[in-house]
């Protein structure tokens, strides 16, 4: 059984996607424990797969059994699996914590609503996992369509939102596909280890370049990564927020590690860092978009959007941690990933909760909420401080990692843009964490209805069934700050390949 | 020039795709009507998969399918060679069912646009929207 | 000299954590203010009972977890550290007593939160106290300013938001901005962060390296009040007095020196600094604080923001100390953290009661009130005196030695420093002593009615005003841990 962990990770919510679907025909109220049940077992065997992978290294799959370069393969390392868990737990924790939103939100379709989520879940997973380049497009096109459906389920703004986000999108997945017909082209496999082996006799080769260049411009439009990043914002800030916590952690993330992969697993180093002079104009554009993002989130007085902005800044800091090429700043990247995707989780989900009970996604209308929700606003604090850099928080040893990379590298601007990046979010958060404390609460909220139509009682804590997944992510952020060097000496020391130092 | 001329007629289908990606491209930045930018993507895709069938095509061979493949099961060696690239074909296959797709998620929020502002057009939903 | 493998120090740490549930949630401000003040005792005991092994030359570590590659986060109580730790937790205990007084004379609110937010903070302190790298002490550090921002910004006003921010950006953003690079810089330089006797950046790096990092430390830990990062301090008077009190005579700005002294004594080291010739241009920054804190210290009125530039001059007495590079200086200035402790806490505290007791704050308004409340204004004399560095108060020892360290490191120009600046201390706190005493009938705006403030306030400022004598006479156990701290860092 445990053989098939790497296909099971993937088909468990394939499959499952078709069952809620089914069963929400029969009773809406199926489709949340199916959901739940499929994400568990996602979540489970990525779990057995990390720890498998941990002990005997490189877990290869074939599917249907079809050996490559012919047939597809899953391959499962260090670096994916890490990933793996990450992303279904970050999917899981999520629809726990989102019940009770997407209850209201969306109670009449919820069995559309939790299809797409665990659709979208299969497919990022399938990116995470697969081996293959051209699966790899396949599943995110399977990811990025559901990602679009779910955001434009969205009031307001949020179809066209979704819409320009398809655009985007779209030109990013057909970049990509563009860049692996050209590896096909010279080549004549899909297979990313196959690709590995046979690129080295071809690095000389225009069509390789061209194919690295356009890949990686794909890549970067699907990350969000400055100037690519127009679509982030409006998306992610449209869409309703049950979704926006679930896409916001996930898909720039493992967009990141689709970028890792292939800079490191099918270019290898030796190409994407050494032959090709593109690591550094990458480190600058990096700390422009580190800046940018973060003034850009000074300039809003939204919540979500301010926390979208955030994000554009969180990928420059992967973004540019990769490219400095060393071992400290590849493995900032990748502890970057696993800590950012926690991180957004953990704000989202507060951030979520407190929308909710206020009704309001202004700043300014979220005052006296450390006396009304307690709770909610001590994780967004715990949030908060993790993603400004505070230790023992995990925000705070990824910085470490990226910025002694980045002295390592002698790329000191990338340093300064780290440390500007987390002043700024001190601003950021404390600029909420003031009218929270300070400005009395407004009792008009309870006269009012607003917008959508509900009219809210006086405001209270979250329900506990939103409290708990809340406390237990910010947990989670402490236990990955205290473990971080764990977690890179044991993990993603071992993913990066050998020759870098 | 003469070279120049014989390349761009050698690798025609090249030129093909690039031309329809900017094409595409232009649509979906310059047209303000939705649905032309929808149509517009669609374009991108296609010329991306037009593309990948055109890699797989070899001069003077035959489609790949093997004759009498039933009878005889084919004791006789095939050789690749004299067939084009099935390949690209079978991933394009795929391709086409995405953009597909694409185009329906698309084309439903164009229609969900639609009944919110009444207009399909970019900058008449943009003021419709400072409006409000 | 010998480790101890021990528990106690991370004890210690903890137990004003683990008692802050029981405040949170206990039924009567009898009990919470119970609770607070048996984890002060049990605080204070942990750390005492360290004390006879860390005087006979052991030190105690304790390491915790490592969280990145080679470095934990860890503790090693040894003199220097047991110094400050004695200091930060017995002054918790007299703090909790006039905290009482003067919260429940003011009826201030959120009492719960003030206690709760309080056992953090001091957790912070004896943290910072009993860091044995660069790591665990940057954690702590970050965690006091976080865990006195609400007791900062306590009376949650227009003003206190204000001050907060600017607490927060100074504290905050200069540890974000310049200790963390630096600090980082130090482990890509060395490989290590542990503090150790001569430091561990010899022979890494040039000396504009060195001179960099050295003053991004010194001006990166800002609760040091260094100028020009100084404004967060008179700023931050908003604060209930027991905050004032404590955390910025004691807790706050004295992690702040704490961190500084540490970091030149264990991460550069004398020698080292001495090879750079690093010494004059610290003394130079230092002295200029010195100064200048004295000068505005001249043109204030209200009490607390006098006090506070007082303070800000009187933290650079402990980096000049430091930055003398000579045994006695170091010795000098370790000592002045529990002299000038003890000494500031009792002016902190009288500023307190003589504003429970009539709601004055400023010195204007204080003519004639030695009548009125001659107790305050006695120990508000001998707090003065510390200050100043005149017998019979403890001061005088650490001035003392710093004298004798400026001529051990041949600097007369600091001699002078430290000669006029005494003036000046005397310059601003006499007129206070002057008026509240010995004012003419006429001028006096408080008839002779005795009316102190309460006894939970009084009682605590007596305390520590006695003590400020009695540390004159009997200095130990600080003397001796400054002087074995000394000789451990300066080599001799």
């Amino acid at each position: 059984m445990s053989a098939h962990f790497p296909g099971l990770v993937v088909i468990i919510p394939l499959i499952a996607a078709f069952l809620v679907l089914i069963g929400s025909l029969l009773d809406k109220r199926l489709a949340f424990p199916v959901a739940a049940l499929a994400l568990l077992g996602s979540m489970l065997t990525a779990v057995g797969l990390l720890t498998r992978v941990m002990q005997v290294g490189v877990v290869e799959y074939h599917l249907a059994g079809w050996a490559p370069p012919v047939g597809i393969a899953y391959r499962v390392d260090h670096l994916n699996g890490l990933v793996l868990v990450a992303v279904s737990a970050v999917a899981f924790i999520n629809l726990l914590g989102t019940r009770p939103l997407v209850a209201e939100a969306f109670g009449d379709r919820l069995g559309p609503f939790y299809t797409l989520y665990v659709l979208l879940v299969a497919g990022l997973l399938g990116i995470v996992v697969t081996g293959d380049a051209f699966n790899l497009y396949v599943l995110l096109e399977i990811a990025a369509l559901t990602g679009y459906a779910l955001v434009g389920m969205g009031e307001g703004r949020a179809p066209l939102a979704s819409l320009n986000y398809i655009f985007m999108g779209t030109v990013g997945a057909s970049f990509y596909l563009l860049g692996v017909g050209y590896l096909y082209l010279v080549t004549g496999t899909l297979n990313m280890a196959d690709l590995a082996v046979r690129l080295p006799a071809l690095y000389p080769s225009k069509v390789v370049f061209s194919a690295f260049v356009i890949c990686l411009a794909g890549l970067c439009l699907k990350m969000g990564f400055f100037p690519l990043h127009a679509w982030l914002p409006n998306a992610y800030s449209y869409a309703p927020d049950p979704v926006s916590s679930l896409v916001a952690p996930l898909m720039t993330k493992v967009m990141v590690y689709v970028m890792v992969r292939i800079m490191l697993f099918v270019f290898t180093p030796a190409f994407a860092f050494d032959l090709t002079a593109i690591s550094e104009p990458m480190v600058w554009l990096a700390i422009v978009a580190i800046v940018a993002g973060s003034f850009l989130a000074l300039s809003t007085r939204r919540l979500k959007r301010m926390l979208t902005y955030i994000i554009v800044a969180e990928v420059g800091y992967m973004v540019g941690g990769f490219w400095l090429g060393n071992r400290l700043g590849i493995s900032g990247a990748i502890l970057h990933i696993i800590n950012d995707a926690a991180m957004t989780l953990c704000v989202f989900l507060a951030a979520a909760a407190l929308i909710a009970r206020t009704g309001s996604d202004a700043i300014d209308d979220m005052q006296g909420l450390f006396k009304k929700m307690p709770v909610t606003m001590a994780v967004f604090v715990i949030a908060g401080l993790s993603i400004i850099g505070v230790p023992p928080t995990c925000g705070f040893f990824s910085k470490w990692y990226l910025i002694s990379g980045a002295m390592a590298a002698g790329q000191y601007g990338f340093v300064a843009a780290l440390l500007l990046s987390s002043l700024i979010n001190l601003v950021l958060f404390f600029r909420i964490f003031e009218i929270a404390y300070f400005e009395p609460f407004d009792d008009h909220h309870a006269e009012h209805p607003t917008g959508h139509g509900r009219v809210l009682s006086a405001v209270q804590e979250a329900p506990l069934e939103t409290l708990v997944p809340l406390v237990a992510t910010a947990a989670l952020l402490f236990a990955l700050g205290i473990y971080a060097g764990d977690i890179v000496s044991l993990i993603i020391d071992k993913a990066i390949p050998v020759g870098i130092v | 020039m003469e070279s120049l001329l014989t390349n761009f007629l050698a690798k025609y289908n090249y030129w093909v795709y690039i031309g329809l990606v900017m094409i595409g491209m232009y649509a979906m930045i310059a047209k303000r009507n939705l649905v032309k930018k929808i149509i517009g993507m669609n374009i991108v895709q296609t010329a991306v998969i037009l593309f990948y069938v055109s890699i797989g095509a070899k001069k003077g061979k035959t489609l790949p399918i093997i004759a009498h493949g039933h009878e005889g099961t084919g004791h006789h060696a095939v050789q690749a060679i004299d067939y084009i690239n099935p390949l690209p074909h079978v991933l394009m296959l795929t391709a086409i069912v995405v953009s597909v797709a694409t185009l329906g998620v698309a084309l439903a929020l164009a229609i969900k646009i639609y009944r919110r502002y009444g207009t399909l057009e970019e900058n008449e939903i943009a003021s419709r929207i400072n409006e409000s | 000299m010998d480790t101890l493998i021990s528990i106690k120090p991370l004890l210690a740490v903890l137990i004003s954590l683990l008692v802050i549930p029981l405040i949170a949630y206990s039924r009567s401000p009898n009990v919470r203010e119970g609770w607070t003040f048996l984890a002060a005792i049990v605080k204070f005991a942990l750390v005492a009972s360290m004390l006879p092994a860390v005087l006979s030359g052991m030190e105690i570590s304790c390491s915790l977890v490592e969280v990145l590659p080679g470095l934990s986060i860890a503790f090693r109580v040894d003199a220097f550290g047991m110094l400050f730790a004695l200091v930060a937790s017995f002054l918790w205990i007299i703090t909790s007593v006039y905290s009482i007084g003067y919260m429940r004379g003011l009826d201030e609110h959120a009492q719960t939160r003030y206690f709760c937010f309080f056992a953090v903070s001091l957790s912070a302190a004896v943290g910072v106290a009993f860091s044995a790298n660069l790591l665990t002490m940057y954690l702590f550090y970050e965690m006091l300013s976080l865990a006195t921002y609400p007791l900062v910004t306590h009376h949650q006003d227009q003003e206190a938001r204000t001050s907060g921010r600017k607490y927060l950006l100074y504290t905050v953003g200069a540890s974000i901005g310049l200790v963390l690079p630096a600090m980082l810089m130090t482990y890509h330089l060395t490989g290590s962060l542990d503090f150790s006797p001569q430091g561990i950046l010899a022979g890494t790096a040039s000396r504009g390296t060195v001179a960099l990092l050295l003053f991004m430390f010194v001006f990166g830990f800002a609760k040091a009040a260094i100028m020009p990062f100084h404004s967060w301090l008179p700023a931050a008077m908003v604060a209930p007095t027991p905050v004032s009190a404590l955390l910025h005579a004691v807790a706050v700005v004295k992690v702040g020196v704490f961190s500084i002294v540490r970091v030149i004594t264990a991460i550069f080291g004398t020698d080292l600094l001495q090879t750079f010739d690093l010494s004059t241009p610290l003394l130079l920054v230092a002295s200029t604080t010195i100064l200048v804190g004295s000068f505005i210290a001249l043109s204030q009125d209200n009490l607390k923001r006098m006090l506070a530039f007082s303070t800000i001059a009187q933290l650079s007495y402990i980096v000049l100390g430091a930055a003398l590079l000579s045994p006695k200086g170091v010795t000098g200035g370790m000592v002045h953290i529990a002299m000038h402790a003890f000494g500031k806490i009792t002016l902190f505290f009288c500023a307190g009661a003589i504003f429970v007791a009539t709601g004055k704050k400023n010195i204007s308004e204080m003519t004639g009130i030695g009548r009125r409340m001659p107790v305050t204004m006695t120990a508000f004399f001998i707090g003065a005196l510390s200050i100043i560095g005149m017998p019979p108060c403890g001061g005088f020892l650490s001035k003392w030695y710093l004298v004798l360290g400026a001529l051990e490191a041949d600097k007369i120009a600091i001699l002078v420093v430290l000669l006029f600046s005494s003036l000046l201390n005397a310059g601003y706190f006499m007129p206070v002593v002057y008026r509240a005493f010995f004012c003419p009938p006429e001028e006096a705006l408080f008839e002779a009615r005795v009316q102190e403030a309460p006894l939970c306030c009084v009682v605590p400022l007596v305390v520590t005003a006695v003590i400020s004598i009695m540390l004159l006479f009997y200095p130990q156990p600080f003397m001796n841990l400054a002087a074995m701290a000394a000789a451990k860092y300066t080599g001799f």
